[in-house]
């Protein structure tokens, strides 16, 4: 199977079936993305497929051929810096795939309200309760990329 | 003035790695030739198990080993005992479990574990697991906590001639709470059900043993590696503590859930152990669900007696409180801190309150975030507002006329206790009538009617409630090190646990202002059993009192020790060195030198310092006892009566955590907790079907949780310091706060906002649907 994984191209060795989310930390090295539900229900696992945030837990293998993904590692932005600013990580576990689904929803819309950030980030799940920061801090990167 | 020190919004040290995917949890670990685990969880509440047969999934390539309860027993492999019951400490006996790491006669809940089998691949361990055949007898269960205190009721354990009594709890004075009622101008009741939650850290346990050259060492998802290694080797597998290693790296949120020691613990060390090659394990998300200890589930019926001027002159209630299959290591906590932390800040002349811990054959309950502090703030903030009601007085004057003042501080709760008294509280300090001044003030409490006639004129009911906190925070000694290596920088090496509340930040705060080193100099190592030689963890909001306390003992120590070496380099008598700022002082002179330069010294390998001893290091403990959080929480609230929608639109927090060591993090602990608060309040539920015992609520399509489009958009958030007069460092715990205030602010507002049906009582969460029904049910 071949696809873009963070700018280079990669080719991998395993099961179409195979979810995304064990090729990339099993079979790539790729540890940023994390295990949460196994089923899309919690955001751990994002990634973007081709600039669209997606679960990789449940994503086979097999839909990626020829598309582009971008892994937390893949990124080094706004962000991430607008998180660090407002102190949102604690546990840490969920935030690589806030970060995934903040960077999508600001490539599609540089100035997103609070409402939609809200909305953006209702699929990412937070149980140290950070949401506000985070909210804040995908404010923060907006005015920052601007 | 120390940018970096004590009392400074501080960023966090350890977020480069968080934000980047570079932390590292025990998942992130793959250690060379590691098989991987699968558990065979009872998929019945209460079963006899007939038989097991695991030939087929044996014979599947790649499937290395199945283990069941039978072969714990064979090669005597002990249970997980609770840490203590109530006997331990002078109270009531009870009926202690010993849970084994694999149930060999009876499944006693959904998720009780039963076989064990290790393969190639976490994939085909989990297909084998579903190829083992277990032959189950089903028998009725006792699920609710009501339906399993009730006269012949199905019994979790056969041999417990209590029935399903875990154990009895009783504090106060019966006749001094008989006579207060007797002669109360007012009286008030509620029956009360704290529904049962759980943590649901958003990593799932997960745990690797392995086991080479003779020695053990377990990568755990853990907040108390030295209490999983003390229980697995002595109750478990009964081998000297030093062969075990623990090993818990970046923790993915824990709540107190992770505090307890898991059967998969103990399987995959045992599972190595058979295999002689690592096995890891990781939790699925129903696993969790299943399998991770609960918290709350407790039924409670109060009642409180007031005189004429709205005096409390007694409390009286009784509880049954879940605590699931087993007890747990902690097990006896919530149930204990539900009735002790009842007084909350109010002088309450005459108390008895009593609770029945109650076997389920559900899941097991345990400490999570709050651990029976919030159990007791709801019902006394509950009780306070019906007696407001019922008196036709102002709830915040009602609470104002019963608070202990700072005057009467240090107050004994249990002043004329006849039972109990040894577990109640003391308060050292707290000025509650000040923090509730404060938050009428950030809460713009007397702007409600405005506000209200806004939401009216909307077709929205406005509701509001004011409530006061206390907890007690921090439990057990402590252990701390610093340890200066040869080049002047600092180690801090901790037996507090962090996993999620900043530790490395502001351990490194505070030994950058007492040692003078900069902050960027010190370093955080905790979480291995081989590098920390002891400590306790993290759990009960400990770190900072406990932890901290020792951490200045070893700062001191440490000054005590350098002073010699630098009385040596400055050619003058101890008695002539003073410390001051980070450096060793000729007492009158200006001749000075730093504490690094200090430091350094002690690693010279000639020459005339190494009289002094090789390097610099020093312990410290702390013994120091806990201490009493509080606060003031103000929400004001809109439902939608066509939809029962409940938003909350102004939240107001006015917290008294002691000495504040870091506003930044404290603001983000109070914050996490409100989110916790407010899910319970509001959404979160563990259901059982209550014939069955199957958990109706177990993926995140069931359970719901706060998201970001959940919560209020913005917290009115400030501190009132009143130092703590128990411990050197004047703090007072702050992880679990806000979930002990939240869940009673909420309520109250919600009824508040329903007095208008003259809806006087709802239990959580108030979804949306229980809140219209009962609309509905008050307008029919």
């Amino acid at each position: 199977m071949k696809f873009i994984l963070n700018g280079q191209p990669t080719e991998v060795k395993a099961g179409e079936n195979t979810p995304l989310l064990y090729v990339l930390r099993n079979d790539l090295g790729l540890v940023g993305s994390r295990f949460g539900c196994g089923s899309g229900q919690c955001g751990a696992c994002f990634v973007m497929v081709d600039g669209k945030p997606m679960a990789s837990c449940d994503l086979p293998l097999s839909f990626l051929e020829n598309k582009t993904v971008t892994t937390v590692e893949g990124l080094n932005g706004t962000v991430q810096k607008a998180l660090l600013a407002e102190q949102a990580a604690q546990c840490g576990y969920c935030m690589s795939g806030i970060i995934i689904s903040a960077t999508a929803l600001l490539a599609r819309n540089a100035s997103p309200s609070e409402k939609e950030i809200r909305e953006a980030l209702d699929k990412n799940l937070c149980r140290c309760g950070s949401h506000n920061r985070v909210v804040r801090a995908v404010m923060r990167a907006s005015r920052e990329q601007a | 003035m120390n940018r970096h020190g004590i009392g400074q919004p501080v960023r966090r040290v350890e977020d480069q790695r968080f934000l980047t995917g570079k932390a590292r949890y025990v998942d992130d670990i793959q250690l060379p030739h590691m098989l991987h685990g699968a558990v065979v969880m009872s998929p019945h509440a209460h079963a006899r198990i007939k038989g097991i047969d695991a030939k087929e999934a044996l014979a599947m390539p790649g499937v290395h080993l199945v283990l069941t309860g039978e072969d714990a027993k064979k090669e005597g492999l002990g249970g997980i005992p609770p840490l203590f019951m109530p006997e331990d400490m002078g109270g009531p006996k009870g009926y202690r479990t010993f849970r084994p790491l694999l149930e060999p006669v009876k499944a006693r809940y959904v998720g009780d574990r039963i076989a064990f089998v290790v393969a190639d691949s976490p994939e085909l361990a989990r297909i084998a697991a579903e190829k083992v055949e277990i032959d189950y007898e089903p028998l009725p269960a006792a699920v609710n906590v009501a339906d399993a205190a009730k006269d012949g009721a199905p019994k979790v354990w056969d041999d417990n001639a209590a029935g399903n009594l875990a154990f009895p709890l009783m504090m106060g004075n019966k006749d001094a709470t008989d006579a207060a009622f007797a002669k109360a101008k007012h009286t008030v009741s509620l029956r009360l059900y704290n529904n049962r939650i759980t943590a649901n850290a958003m990593e799932p346990r997960c745990c690797i043993g392995d086991f080479a050259n003779d020695s053990y060492t377990l990568y755990t998802s853990s907040q108390n590696p030295h209490g999983v290694r003390g229980i697995l080797s002595g109750a478990v597998f009964k081998f000297p503590e030093n062969k075990l290693r623990v090993v818990s790296p970046d923790v993915g949120g824990g709540f107190g859930m992770k505090g307890d020691i898991y059967p998969e613990d103990g399987l995959v060390l045992w599972a190595s152990r058979r295999l002689g090659r690592p096995v890891k394990w990781v939790a699925t998300r129903t696993e969790s669900l299943l399998g991770d200890n609960h918290g709350r589930d407790q039924l409670i019926s109060a009642e409180m007696a007031l005189d004429e001027q709205g005096k409390i002159l007694a409390i009286k209630a009784q509880a049954l409180h879940s605590v699931g299959a087993y007890v747990t290591n902690a097990g006896v906590v919530p149930v204990l801190c539900a009735l002790r932390n009842i007084p909350n800040v109010y002088v309450v002349p005459a108390m008895l309150v009593m609770s029945k811990a109650t076997f389920t054959h559900t899941t097991p309950l345990g400490p999570y975030r709050g651990a029976g502090r919030p159990e007791a703030s709801y019902v006394i903030e509950r009780l306070m507002d019906d007696a407001a009601r019922k008196i036709g007085m102002d709830p915040v004057e009602l609470r104002r006329r019963n608070y202990i003042p700072p005057s009467a501080m240090p107050y004994d709760t249990t002043a004329n206790w006849t039972v109990g008294k040894p577990v109640g509280w003391t308060y050292d300090s707290g000025e509650f009538a000040k923090l509730t001044d404060r938050a009428l003030e950030l809460a713009d409490w007397n702007g409600f009617q405005k506000r209200k006639q806004q939401s009216e004129a909307k077709n929205r009911l406005r509701g509001r409630s004011l409530i006061y906190y206390l907890e007690d925070s921090g439990v057990f000694n402590e252990r701390m090190e610093l340890r200066f290596d040869p080049s002047g920088t600092v180690t801090v090496v901790a037996g507090t646990h962090n996993h999620g509340q900043g530790h490395a930040t502001t351990y490194a705060q505070m030994v950058s202002d007492w040692l003078g080193v900069p902050f960027e100099s010190v370093r955080l190592v905790q979480g291995d059993t081989d590098a920390v030689a002891f400590g306790r963890g993290t759990y009960a909001s400990r770190s900072t009192m406990l932890g901290g306390s020792a951490l200045k003992g070893a700062a001191d120590a440490i000054i005590e020790k350098a002073k010699h070496m630098a009385g040596h380099l400055l050619e003058t008598a101890v008695a002539d060195i003073e410390f001051e700022e980070g450096k060793f002082k000729v007492k009158g002179t200006d001749k000075a030198i730093p504490m690094t330069d200090v430091a350094k010294a002690f690693y010279r390998p000639v020459g005339p310092t190494t009289k002094f001893g090789t390097g610099l290091d020093a312990s410290g403990s702390s013994a120091v006892p806990p201490s009493f959080p509080n606060g003031c929480h103000a929400c004001e609230l809109e439902i939608d009566p066509e939809t029962g929608v409940v938003e909350i639109d102004r939240y107001t927090v006015v917290d008294d955590v002691g000495k504040v060591i870091n506003p930044m993090i404290c603001h983000g602990q109070i914050e996490g907790a409100l989110a916790q608060g407010i899910g319970q309040a509001l959404m979160e539920n563990v259901a059982f079907d209550a014939e069955s015992g199957q958990m109706l609520s177990a993926s995140f399509m069931d359970y719901a949780m706060p998201r970001a489009a959940d919560l209020p958009l913005h917290y009115e958030m400030d501190f009132i310091d009143v130092p703590a007069k128990t411990n050197p460092l004047g703090v007072k715990g702050v992880g679990e706060a806000g979930c002990v205030g939240a869940p009673p602010v909420v309520m109250n507002a919600i009824l508040d906002a329903l007095s208008v049906y003259k809806i006087s009582h709802l239990d959580m969460p108030a979804t949306s649907r229980r809140v219209w029904e009962a609309i509905q049910k008050a307008k029919a």
